[in-house]
Formats: C-alpha cells, sequence, structure tokens
C-alpha cells in the first residue's frame, strides 16, 4: 500500500499535466519576485478567474479534439458571442430572468452544436470548415441581433460573476465543478470510453457496437453547450455583451488542450491539464506584462512556449 | 473523387458566381471591373498556394495570415528602406519555415499545434515592426501590382500565371510528386530511400516563398501595412484549398483547383457587396457560400464509403 502511494507521487513529473503545472508555477513565482511578494493574492485570484473562462471552452475543445484528427471546433468564439448577446438581451437587466437567460444560452448551444454535427454528418464536410463556415453565420446572427448595443447583465447576476465565496472566486468554482464532472464523465462513464475509442480506431470503435455517430454528436453539441455557457458567464462577468469577446479563445481553447498534454492525434486526454493550461496562458502574460514588456514580445514568447511545451512534452514518448 | 472531377467544382462555382455577378452588375464585365473585382484575390491565391503545400504534407498551417501579415511589415518598413536587409529577412523567414517544417517532422510534432505558436511568434514580431500602421510600398512593387497588360487585367493575368507554375512544379515534376508522396504514404517514400525530413522542409520552404510573395503582393496593392492586415487570411487560405478540390489527408490537392477556391471566396466578397446585402450578414453570408459550395461537392463525390475512410482515417 505504502509503496503503491509513493510510487504513485513518484509517478507525478511523468503525467503529461505536471509540466502545465510547473510551467504556470514558475510564472507565478518570477511575477511575484518582481513585487517581492506583494499583491500574490490578488495574482493567483485574478489567474483563477481568467483560466475559469479558457478552462471551460478548453474542456468543450477538449472533447472534440480526442475524436482524433480532423476534428476540432472552431466555432467556439462565435458561439460565445451568440449565447452572451441574446441571453443578455433577453434578460435586459432583469433580476428574475437570470435563469431563463442561462437556459436561453444553454438552448444556444444546443442548437449551434446540432447545427455543426448536421454539417459535417450530413454534407460530409471536414469538421474543421464546417465549423468554421458556421461560425460566421452565427457572427452574422449575433451582429443582426444586438446591433452594437451594449447591455448591462442583470445586478444579481453581475455580483455572482465578480463575487467569490471563502476567498475562491465563484467563476473558480463553477470551472473546477465542471473540470471534475468531465473527468468523471471521460475517465468513469462509458460515454467517455467511447469518445476515446471513437479516437483510437473508429473503425475499431464501429465494429465493436459503439454507436459513433451518437458519441460524435453529443461531443460537437457538449463543445457548444460549454462555449455558450462561458459567453453568458463572461458576459456577465465583464458588464456586457461584445462582438469580438470570443475571438482570443479560439487560439486559447486549442492551446490549454494541447499544453495540457492531451494528445492531438486524438484517443488520448486528461483533464487536469486543461486547467494547468489555462492557467499558464494568463500567469505568462500577467509575467510578461509585469517585466514591463511591449504587446509584440508577450506575443513571441507566447508562441515560443506553446512550442517549447509541446516538444518538451513529445519528448516523454508520448507522441504516435 | 476522381482527379478529373476534382477540378470541375472549383471551376463550376466560379462560373457560377461570376455569372451572378455580371447579372447583377453588367459594368463589372470589363477590364476595369474586372481588375476590380479581382484585385485583392492575388495575395489570397497565393496565400492559398502556401497553404496547400502545407496540406500536400496531411499539415495544417495555422500561422498563415500572421506570416502573410509580417512579411507586409517588413516589406512596408525594412523593403523599402533598406532593400538589402529586407531581402535578407525575408529569405531568414523562408529559412525559419523550414526549420519549422524539419521540426515538426524529427520530433513528430502535431503541426496544428506548432503552426498555431508560430502564428503567435510571426503576429509578435509584425507588432514589434509596425506597432500602428504605416510604412510604404517600395515604388518597384507598386509598378509590378498596378502595371495594365492589353486585353486582360493583370489580376487575372497572374492567377492564371501562378496556378500554370504552381502546376508545373507540383503536378508535373518529379519534386512535385514526391512531395505529394509524403502525403500520401510518408512510410514507403521514406523506405525508397527519401529523406522525409528534407521533403517536408522543402514543402514548408515553399509555404513560406510563397507566403512572401503573398505578403509581398498585398503591400504593392495597399501601399501601407499594419500587423494584422491579413489575419484572416488563414482561414480563407485552408477554405480555398478545400474548396479547390483539395484534401485533408493523402497528399491529394490541386494547385489550379487552390487558386479558383481563392478567387471563388474574394468573389463572394464582392458578389455580397452588389447584392446590397445589409452589412450585419455579409460574414454570415459567406459562411452560407461556402457552405453551399461544398454541400454541392457531395454530387462530386459518389463513392461516400471512400469519403468516410478518409474522413476518420
Amino acid at each position: 500500500m505504502d509503496n503503491s502511494r509513493l510510487s504513485t507521487v513518484l509517478a507525478i513529473p511523468k503525467r503529461p499535466w505536471f509540466w502545465a503545472f510547473a510551467a504556470s508555477a514558475i510564472a507565478y513565482l518570477a511575477t511575484l519576485s518582481l513585487t517581492e511578494g506583494r499583491g500574490g493574492g490578488e495574482l493567483l485570484s485574478a489567474a483563477l478567474t481568467f483560466a475559469s473562462f479558457s478552462a471551460i471552452v478548453g474542456l468543450g475543445q477538449m472533447f472534440v479534439i480526442t475524436l482524433g484528427p480532423g476534428n476540432v471546433d472552431l466555432s467556439i468564439p462565435a458561439t460565445m458571442t451568440l449565447a452572451g448577446t441574446l441571453s443578455l438581451k433577453f434578460m435586459d437587466g432583469a433580476a428574475d430572468l437570470i435563469l431563463p437567460g442561462l437556459a436561453l444560452a444553454i438552448a444556444v448551444g444546443i442548437s449551434t452544436g446540432i447545427f455543426n454535427y448536421l454539417l459535417i454528418r450530413l454534407l460530409r464536410i471536414p469538421p474543421i470548415i464546417a465549423t468554421l463556415s458556421a461560425s460566421f453565420l452565427y457572427q452574422s446572427l449575433a451582429i443582426w441581433w444586438n446591433r452594437g448595443l451594449r447591455i448591462k447583465p442583470p445586478e444579481a447576476l453581475a455580483d455572482f460573476s465578480t463575487g467569490s465565496i471563502a476567498g475562491l472566486p465563484n467563476l473558480t468554482i463553477i470551472g473546477v465543478l465542471i473540470a471534475l464532472l468531465s473527468w468523471v464523465v471521460l475517465e468513469r462513464s462509458i460515454f467517455g470510453r467511447w469518445v476515446s475509442a471513437f479516437g483510437q480506431n473508429t473503425r475499431a470503435a464501429r465494429l465493436s457496437g459503439i454507436p459513433v455517430e451518437t458519441v460524435r454528436a453529443v461531443t460537437y453539441v457538449l463543445s457548444a453547450v460549454l462555449a455558450s455557457f462561458t459567453g453568458y458567464l463572461l458576459a456577465s462577468f465583464s458588464g456586457g455583451a461584445a462582438l469580438n469577446m470570443g475571438t482570443e479563445y479560439l487560439l486559447i481553447s486549442i492551446a490549454v488542450v494541447v499544453i495540457g498534454g492531451c494528445s492531438i492525434a486524438g484517443g488520448n486526454s486528461n483533464v487536469p491539464g486543461i486547467w494547468g493550461g489555462a492557467l499558464l496562458m494568463f500567469l505568462v502574460v500577467s509575467m510578461l506584462n509585469s517585466y514591463g514588456f511591449g504587446a509584440g514580445v508577450r506575443l513571441i514568447m507566447t508562441g515560443a512556449i506553446i512550442i517549447a511545451i509541446v516538444a518538451a512534452a513529445s519528448g516523454k514518448g508520448r507522441s504516435a | 473523387m476522381n482527379g478529373k472531377y476534382r477540378i470541375l467544382l472549383p471551376v463550376l462555382s466560379l462560373t457560377v458566381l461570376l455569372a451572378a455577378v455580371f447579372y447583377l452588375q453588367p459594368r463589372a464585365m470589363s477590364y476595369f471591373g474586372l481588375n476590380l473585382l479581382f484585385n485583392l484575390a492575388v495575395p489570397i491565391a497565393l496565400a492559398t498556394i502556401a497553404q496547400m503545400m502545407i496540406i500536400m504534407v496531411n499539415d495544417i498551417d495555422l500561422s498563415v495570415g500572421t506570416f502573410v501579415s509580417f512579411v507586409a511589415c517588413v516589406t512596408a518598413t525594412f523593403l523599402n528602406d533598406a532593400p538589402l536587409l529586407g531581402v535578407a529577412i525575408l529569405l531568414a523567414s523562408i529559412l525559419a519555415y523550414a526549420a519549422i517544417g524539419a521540426l515538426i517532422h524529427i520530433r513528430q510534432l502535431p503541426a496544428i499545434v506548432v503552426t498555431l505558436g508560430m502564428s503567435f511568434v510571426w503576429g509578435g514580431l509584425a507588432v514589434l515592426l509596425l506597432p500602428s500602421p504605416g510604412g510604404a510600398a517600395p515604388a518597384w512593387i507598386r509598378t509590378v501590382m498596378t502595371v495594365k497588360p492589353p486585353l486582360v487585367p493583370m489580376a487575372v493575368v497572374a492567377c492564371v500565371v501562378i496556378a500554370g507554375l504552381t502546376h508545373l512544379l507540383i503536378m508535373r515534376s518529379s519534386t512535385g510528386t514526391l512531395l505529394r508522396a509524403v502525403g500520401g504514404n510518408a512510410q514507403a517514400v521514406a523506405r525508397s530511400g527519401w529523406s522525409v525530413t528534407k521533403l517536408k522542409a522543402g514543402a514548408y520552404a515553399l509555404a513560406g516563398f510563397f507566403g512572401v510573395l503573398a505578403g509581398v503582393c498585398l503591400v504593392g496593392l495597399t501601399t501601407s501595412a499594419d500587423a494584422n492586415i491579413a489575419l484572416r487570411y488563414t482561414l480563407l487560405s485552408i477554405a480555398g484549398v478545400i474548396l479547390g478540390g483539395g484534401e485533408f489527408t493523402g497528399g491529394r490537392v490541386s494547385p489550379v483547383g487552390a487558386v479558383l477556391g481563392a478567387l471563388t471566396l474574394a468573389l463572394a466578397g464582392s458578389f455580397l457587396s452588389f447584392m446590397r446585402l445589409s452589412p450585419d450578414w455579409q460574414i454570415g453570408a459567406q459562411g452560407a457560400i461556402l457552405i453551399l459550395v461544398l454541400a454541392v461537392r457531395l454530387i462530386f463525390s459518389r463513392r461516400g464509403r471512400k469519403w468516410k475512410g478518409a474522413e476518420n482515417g
């Protein structure tokens, strides 16, 4: 018993998510060393808050990428924007419409997910192009619906999304709960096994009786629902929906999946790494910010770190 | 899909779209009109060819847009002020592309991620060069891009030349055949004694080369640059390759198709502005056109089973 526990601890650095958390810790300490430890709590709380958005959309992207080569959801930013604008306009600041607004956001996610899947399934369009073209439609829909108005979220919802319980931001609690749920689904449920089997060998999965098309449909819907939920939260958090609010989450959602140590070739994913990647993406930017680097250097360093982590992680014999 | 029919779809979609544009705006059916319609298509066509080089070897390049923006910034600054240094920087960036191709192959890294990282790097370099829009196009590029050949406008001539040359290079030369073979079966290529690393580096270098051409041409048309000038090229180029009958796996690409696909996408924008569509729906209509054309593709590929195989590979 003790031996196995020891070997579990010793095996931690070999876990694919280890590097994301280790690098996050380094970035955090490097930032604090500049301020001689002041503002550590604020930085941690900001990192936990902003990483929640990346983590939730990243989890959706993770399920899609687990399906294997060519499967990726490029419509996440447009779905976020559409859900954010539609639900905020619907609530129009009224506190009693918070839950119906949430339901509307989720409904947007379900619809866009089904639409994405139908393009892939019925029209046989490669997922990259299908989700990309569909995202143009969602974007237009959001523009047309919103007319550039910035509607404030209901006060109670805004307070909730910026508030915290016992020092932990509410958004982080939600993000961690969703991650736990995703972990259970991926590792402990039959659906999760099916998703992994689909990514490892679709033909074998189909021949062994797995309803592969249902698995794929549910996965795309799941990704869209998580994106629309994030859009709802982000719009409430930032005091209103903006038409470009999802833009940066396209690259981030893919980056956290990869930094977190999921195989981009599909069939192999891990949930903790998504949070590690999400924290890293935020902490690196704030570290470079506090060292006074401009936008250019910040972008170059972000890119170099993504490449370095992927190159280092694949040296662990993870790659195909 | 049979090779002969592969080219039919892009030809058909371009013809239909062109006919629709001429119907809506008969005055477009002139030397000046055609030039206006297709002017900005030249850099898009070059960027699409660059993307095709990467898709040909089974990878995908998410950094095309920021790379073209970076090249545009170099062109509008260094190439204008210090031509020698400018050329050196552009050559170095092509070498960087080749190095990335080699790295991806040697370490067996996922191209989608490495190019995603590179898109940050190119974007950062572009911001460092030109923090705010500006710079100036070198006079000679301006002259080349605005030259007025007799009968047919420059944009059309340029696209025909690009399609013809890349067709010879990729479909007719032995190097092109080898490069496509890397996408088809890299292991077989390696077993027959070729260095897949060198071939992949070559394909990436070609992509870098065409990316450089796209950026230089773009500045020749716009006369100045900014760091975000070509961001949408990443998605446009991927869509152009697929519209042109290319596939994500197996080295099945068509240079002529890719150029036609790029022209179709460029024309879709003009078509929508002629339709006097509300600006709200401009982007959405582009998506709808893309979906429509790809839906027509179903008719061209009767062999559904083969499709499923290619998709799930």
